[in-house]
């Protein structure tokens, strides 16, 4: 039996052919060499995001998360749900903190529930992966799993804002937390904690609605990197790393730029440094390839 | 004092001091320069062995004691012979913490160690022990002038410590403003581990506690309430005021109290200035106090607009009015209790009517006090509608039109109202201000006190009218001693302050009281037997003495001698440097015993190229600085040498000639900042003493010197980094000018 | 404009604030804005803001209903949660600006053509279609939303950043014809339909 097990809720961007496919082949890898379990939450459906709330009154939104959380709470009884996904996790804690805090809210949204023939108890930890590495295994045991270290990479942890905000990791500041900087220094590479733009917004859901808005805060945040002698970008967020990433050719064109700086999810770092293939570590997913990556997992 | 007088000096070791300096030289220094019968060493002089010998050689007869240790400063339980004169030389603060370890600096640190024994010696030389002039008594009756919140919480606080009080108010009842109270801000915050949340249990405006106030006075025995009536005569000292109680009725009754606590409290802004509010224009026009009267008429009804009855169903507050303004009539300062009275006031309406719409037009809240900004949320919960507005205008009509400029949405725009309520301020009520400029055209103020001072009949003003109490360490103490101020005519304040004030000001008067009938200084020196006196036959009537005292102690007798009133007096010494020809003198503190320390210091030889820098240090802050700076390591110029004096006021210009005649190259003064925000123990003795050296130039100039020989410097107790800094700034000076020329 | 909208200005003639009480989500925390203006120094894209949301309370309490409600403003934010964070009286801000967002679209009021506003209806019904999000038909129904020409047009100004996600396999054009979904799709909409019903009655409730 798996050391630690958790009710998972992937999210759709996870999903196959879907735009963090590669976040979830690296959590996959990294799950079997810690030992972990990831139970994926039968049928689970989309949490509308933050981004929903334009034809999603906050009921119908809300009631999203409660049927995923009933469901994990009917099928993986007794284990924490654990996201992946900043948005996911953020959509379906909130959901489960506002049911507690407003009760006519929990008894609508247990009627509609009821539609589906679901019983919503809200008794559930919500985590994200963050979380759960930081908390329930700690560096320690991660540094312990370390095969290759990362020597050598100088890498710009880049939190952004739904991993951080309003929830955020205990015990970390919201202007300038730390554990992705003692991550990647377990791994055996090198942070920069004073990266400046490490919880800066890139846009979130208006880099498709606003892009010229979006594009220019996500300029900044990668000639930061750039500014702090980075090698590559690390964040714990799908839509961080997909902004990131994907849009640096339309910068280039806009600013005159020359970016080509990789943005990886901390996933994909702890599975080079576990001794995992650059397939494992999903880095082929990579639209800005990740070659000093590549060239320590083939080592 | 004569042939029985016997000198013991006491060397310490410890800390150090040993290892750093050579003890024997030191010795022998007090024993041949300083001239003492006796000079003992001790390893340890501060410990129980070393206290005790100095104890057992005064029980033997020693008269006077050196004790070469730390600085006085420092260790003053241990070394405390209240039967001894005594004097100390800092070796430790003063020496060998502020110069380095190394060979090369230890010749010069002896050298100062040398001359710090010198000094201290010959300080000892010239001084006595102090002890009281025997013109006390002990009156513990406790006067109190005001029957509102804080005169009637003053008396209570000095009733309940068992000191009989006398309470005098000038209308025919107690309660003052704050009994026209419909109900009071709160004083506490919301209970620990309140919720940020929107519903969370905020403080409520509280019930009037004025009317349970009135009747514990009254069924408070130690307490004679003299209602109608004002003090027609004030005369006396602390320990043994004698007052005059005119009743309105003619009779008039006399007292004798030890100590004096005025509660004058403040008068409302006069609103009628507010034109542009149409105050007078529209009875709905109303200010803040006067909305207190519509509120306790309506009960727990709807408050009702005086102009027709009908239920007021919407009603802005205009925040700042006549107030926080430059304009000609209004109040330039804030009165600090509106805002939180105009929330309170809001509370009132919604409380009542939820669905009255309740505004308030404001530029800066501010909510003082413990319940302060939980009293501001819980006035939000309820809806009160808070504008960031600056009100520019209102006319009347039946329903009120408020002008208004939105400062958030940065456009003019107006609203309409049933009701305005203005929130107006708090004007002193301190009496006249015996310091006013001759030529400042003023309104007649009545006397409150009518002291028989040379001095002036009242309390001095700071600004404002306000009454001058050192507002950041003894908020109590005014400029004339043993009589404290409590509440709003010291500055504008709420209720709850006023009464913190008043139990503050009662603990002062009781130490008065008690001070006074022991001949004890008040503060800051309390505790001190000594005081000022004077040689008769030197002294040509100037006046200075009496004008310059900050503290009003000093009267004159017929033939315009000075007449001191030794309990009034805080022993700065302002009078002793004021006085041009040196004839004011403490038993243990004097011109003299100065002048010996700056004669008995070695001023090297010009050819020995080691400079003398002079640095009067203040007691009270610039000195206990340099203590500080010598603790945390800071370098000191082996140069200085430092005297500490009570205040920069007991300054005598002489001292400062004296010294650059005999060759010093420089001299330092350390006091207090002295402007309108003064930090001066003294209240006044850093300006005197600035005023006094702005003529120094003259001097100088006289001997040919140039003007940066002699620099004074505001040096507070913070300045550990900049207070060696200044001193060692003058060390570079006189490297850059040269040396003295007067160097024998 | 739409009846309701007839009907919250009838019912709530002189407060916007309570009617943004009543009806906007996280509405009852407007009044404990103290106007120290952190959200709007906090905010990413503060510079885009017509109001910022400091500016967006006041205008709620001096009643600004129109301006508020016809404001792009509250569609600028970005769900980044620093103003909440930030916020000295914990007003949950960035919930409000949706709640205002939501609110302005449901009365009819927002500005016709708000792209992040049409972004948000696309996503939220391509969300409920299949009770999970298909990201190529969301990336398509948003280039096309104004209309063949421009959605020709902006898939080519696109295309390149498809390729990429096509070759890194995080996009699959195979999506285009049926793609991921929850197994429950009718119970998932059975129960957003009645939730959707509960809210409108509320919100109903209180208009009428």
């Amino acid at each position: 039996m798996a050391k630690r097990e958790y009710s998972f809720y992937p999210g759709c961007s996870s999903q196959k052919g879907a735009s963090s496919s590669n976040y979830l082949v690296s959590v996959q890898t990294l799950c079997e060499e810690l030992d972990i379990k990831l139970n994926e939450i039968p049928d689970w459906n989309c949490c509308a995001a933050s981004i929903g709330y334009g034809g999603g009154g906050v009921l119908p939104r809300l009631t999203l998360s409660a049927r995923n959380i009933a469901l994990s709470e009917q099928h993986n009884a007794g284990q924490d749900i654990v996201a992946t996904c900043a948005a996911c996790w953020l959509a379906t804690r909130e959901a489960a903190e506002r049911f507690k805090h407003d009760g006519g809210l929990m008894a609508e949204a247990s009627q509609a529930l009821a539609e589906t023939g679901l019983k919503l108890n809200n008794t559930t930890p919500i985590k994200h992966m963050a979380e759960v590495l930081v908390q329930d295994i700690g560096y320690a045991e991660i540094g312990a799993k370390v095969k290759k270290p990362l020597e050598g990479l100088k890498i710009a942890g880049y939190v952004g804002c739904q991993t951080n905000r309003p929830f955020g990791i205990a015990g970390e500041s919201y202007e300038n937390p730390l554990y992705l900087d003692r991550l990647i220094d377990t791994l055996g590479a090198q942070s920069i904690p004073t990266y400046e733009k490490k919880v800066q917004c890139c846009g979130g859901a208006l880099a498709f609605s606003e892009p010229a808005k979006s594009q220019e805060m996500i300029k900044g945040i990668i000639e930061a990197a750039y500014d702090h002698g980075a090698d590559m970008i690390a964040t714990p967020c799908p839509l961080c790393q997909a902004n990131v990433e994907i849009y640096q050719d339309q910068i280039n064109n806009t600013y005159g730029t020359k970016f080509k700086m990789p943005v990886v999810y901390y996933s994909s770092l702890m599975a080079v440094a576990f001794g995992r293939s650059a397939k494992d570590a999903a880095l082929d997913g990579q639209v800005v390839a990740a070659k000093q990556l590549e060239e320590i997992a083939k080592k | 004092m004569s042939a029985e007088k016997k000198l013991v000096g006491y060397v310490c070791t410890g800390c150090g001091i040993g290892d750093r300096l050579d003890a024997k030289q030191l010795l022998s220094t007090a024993k041949r320069e300083g001239k003492l019968q006796e000079c003992k060493q001790h390893d340890m002089l501060c410990n129980a062995e070393g206290v005790k010998l100095i104890a057992d050689d005064i029980a033997a007869g020693a008269t006077h004691i050196m004790i070469a240790a730390c600085s006085r400063r420092a260790k003053v339980e241990a070394f405390h012979f209240p039967d001894a004169a005594m004097t100390r030389a800092n070796l430790r603060e003063g020496v060998i913490w502020v110069r380095p370890a190394s060979g090369e600096n230890s010749e010069t640190t002896q050298e100062m160690a040398d001359d710090y024994i010198r000094m201290a010696c010959a300080e000892l030389r010239t001084i006595n022990k102090p002890s009281s002039s025997g013109e006390q008594s002990l009156i513990k009756n406790i006067l109190v002038v005001g029957g509102g919140v804080t005169g009637m919480t003053a008396a209570l606080e000095a009733a309940a410590a068992g000191y009989a009080v006398t309470l005098v108010e000038k209308s025919g009842a107690l309660g003052g403003h704050a009994a026209l109270l419909h109900k009071r801000v709160p004083s506490r915050a919301a209970s620990a581990g309140t919720s940020n949340s929107r519903n969370a249990a905020l403080p409520q405006p509280a019930e009037n506690n004025v009317p349970e106030l009135v009747s514990r006075v009254g069924t408070t025995g130690n307490i004679s309430v003299h209602l109608n009536s004002s003090v027609a005569k004030t005369s006396g000292a602390p320990g043994r005021f004698s007052v005059d109680i005119a009743a309105e009725s003619g009779s008039t009754s006399t007292g004798e109290f030890g100590a004096i606590i005025q509660a004058s409290g403040f008068k409302p802004y006069d609103a009628g200035q507010l034109s542009e509010f149409a105050y007078g224009a529209s009875p709905d026009v109303v200010t803040n106090l006067e909305l207190e009267g519509l509120a306790k008429a309506a009960g727990d009804g709807p408050i009702k607009r005086p102009s027709d009855g009908k239920e007021v169903k919407s009603v802005a507050f205009i925040q700042c009015a006549g107030q926080r303004s430059d304009t000609q009539g209004h109040l330039p300062y804030c009165s600090g209790f509106c805002c939180t009275t105009s929330i309170k006031q809001a509370i009132y309406f919604k409380d009542q009517n939820p669905g009255c719409d309740t505004t308030i037009l404001f530029d800066d809240l501010r909510t003082p006090g413990a319940a302060g900004e939980d009293f501001y949320r819980a006035g939000q919960q309820k809806m009160v509608t808070f504008s960031k507005g600056k009100a520019t205008e209102v006319v009347p009509g039946s329903s009120l039109k408020v002008r208004f400029q939105d400062l958030i949405l940065n456009e003019a725009t107006e609203m309409e109202c049933d009701l305005v309520v203005l929130a107006t301020g708090m004007v002193a009520n301190s009496g006249p201000d015996p310091y006013a400029p001759a030529d400042a055209a003023q309104v007649p103020v009545a006397s409150i006190l009518n002291l028989q001072y040379r001095q002036g009949t009242d309390l001095p003003h700071l600004k404002h009218g306000f009454t001058d109490s050192h507002f950041i360490c003894f908020p109590y103490e005014t400029r004339r001693t043993g009589i404290y101020a409590a509440g709003p005519l010291r500055r504008p304040m709420d209720m709850q302050q006023a009464m913190d004030d008043a139990a503050g000001a009662a603990m002062k008067a009781i130490q008065a009281v008690e001070n006074a009938g022991l001949g004890r200084a008040a503060h800051p020196r309390s505790g001190d037997l000594s005081f000022p006196s004077f040689r008769k036959e030197g002294c040509t009537q100037c006046k200075r003495c009496t004008v310059e005292c900050p503290f009003g102690a000093i009267n004159e007798d017929e033939k315009g001698y000075p007449l001191y009133n030794e309990s009034r007096c805080r022993r700065c010494g302002t009078c002793m440097g004021a006085c041009p020809v040196r004839v004011i003198s403490f038993e243990n503190y004097s011109v003299e015993s100065v002048n010996q320390q700056i004669k008995n210091c070695n001023v090297p030889d010009e050819f020995q190229e080691k400079p003398r820098i002079l640095v009067f240090a203040c007691e009270n802050d610039a000195y206990p600085a340099l203590d500080q700076a010598a603790m945390s390591g800071k370098e000191i110029t082996p140069w200085a040498r430092v005297i500490p004096v009570r205040c920069l006021g007991s300054i005598s210009l002489s001292w400062i000639t004296d010294s650059l005649n005999s060759g010093y190259d420089g001299v330092v003064l350390m006091g207090c900042r002295r402007d309108d925000d003064y930090q001066c123990h003294f209240v006044k003795g850093s300006a005197m003493a600035a005023e006094r050296m702005s003529k120094v130039g003259d001097t100088l100039s006289s001997l040919n010197l140039e003007p940066e020989r002699v620099v004074l410097h505001e040096v507070a107790i913070t300045d550990v980094e900049r207070a060696p800094k200044l001193i060692n700034d003058m060390a570079d000076t006189v490297a850059r000018i040269g040396q003295s020329p007067f160097k024998f | 404009m739409s009846d309701l909208n007839q009907n919250m200005i009838e019912k709530y003639r002189n407060s916007f604030l309570k009617e943004v009480e009543a009806n906007v989500e996280e509405g009852e925390w407007v009044k404990m804005c103290m106007q120290c203006g952190v959200c709007s120094g906090s905010c990413p894209l503060g510079k885009h803001w017509a109001h910022p949301p400091q500016e967006i309370f006041m205008m709620i309490r001096a009643g600004k209903r129109e301006a508020v409600l016809a404001s792009d403003a509250m569609w600028m934010c970005t769900s980044c949660y620093n103003c909440i964070v930030r916020c000295p009286r914990e007003v949950p801000i960035t919930h409000i600006m949706h709640g205002l967002a939501h609110y302005a679209k449901r009365l009819g009021l927002a500005p016709k053509g708000q792209p992040t506003m049409a972004f948000s209806q696309i996503f939220w019904d391509n969300m409920l279609k299949a009770g999970r999000v298909n990201e190529l038909k969301l990336g398509l129904s948003l280039y096309f939303k104004d209309g063949f020409v421009q959605g020709v047009k902006n898939s080519l100004a696109n295309a390149k950043l498809g390729q990429n996600m096509m070759k890194a396999k995080r996009m699959n054009a195979a999506e285009f014809f049926g793609g991921h979904g929850v197994k429950d799709v009718s119970g998932l909409q059975k129960m957003i339909k009645k939730a959707q019903e509960l809210e409108d009655a509320r919100i109903a409730k209180y208009g009428n």
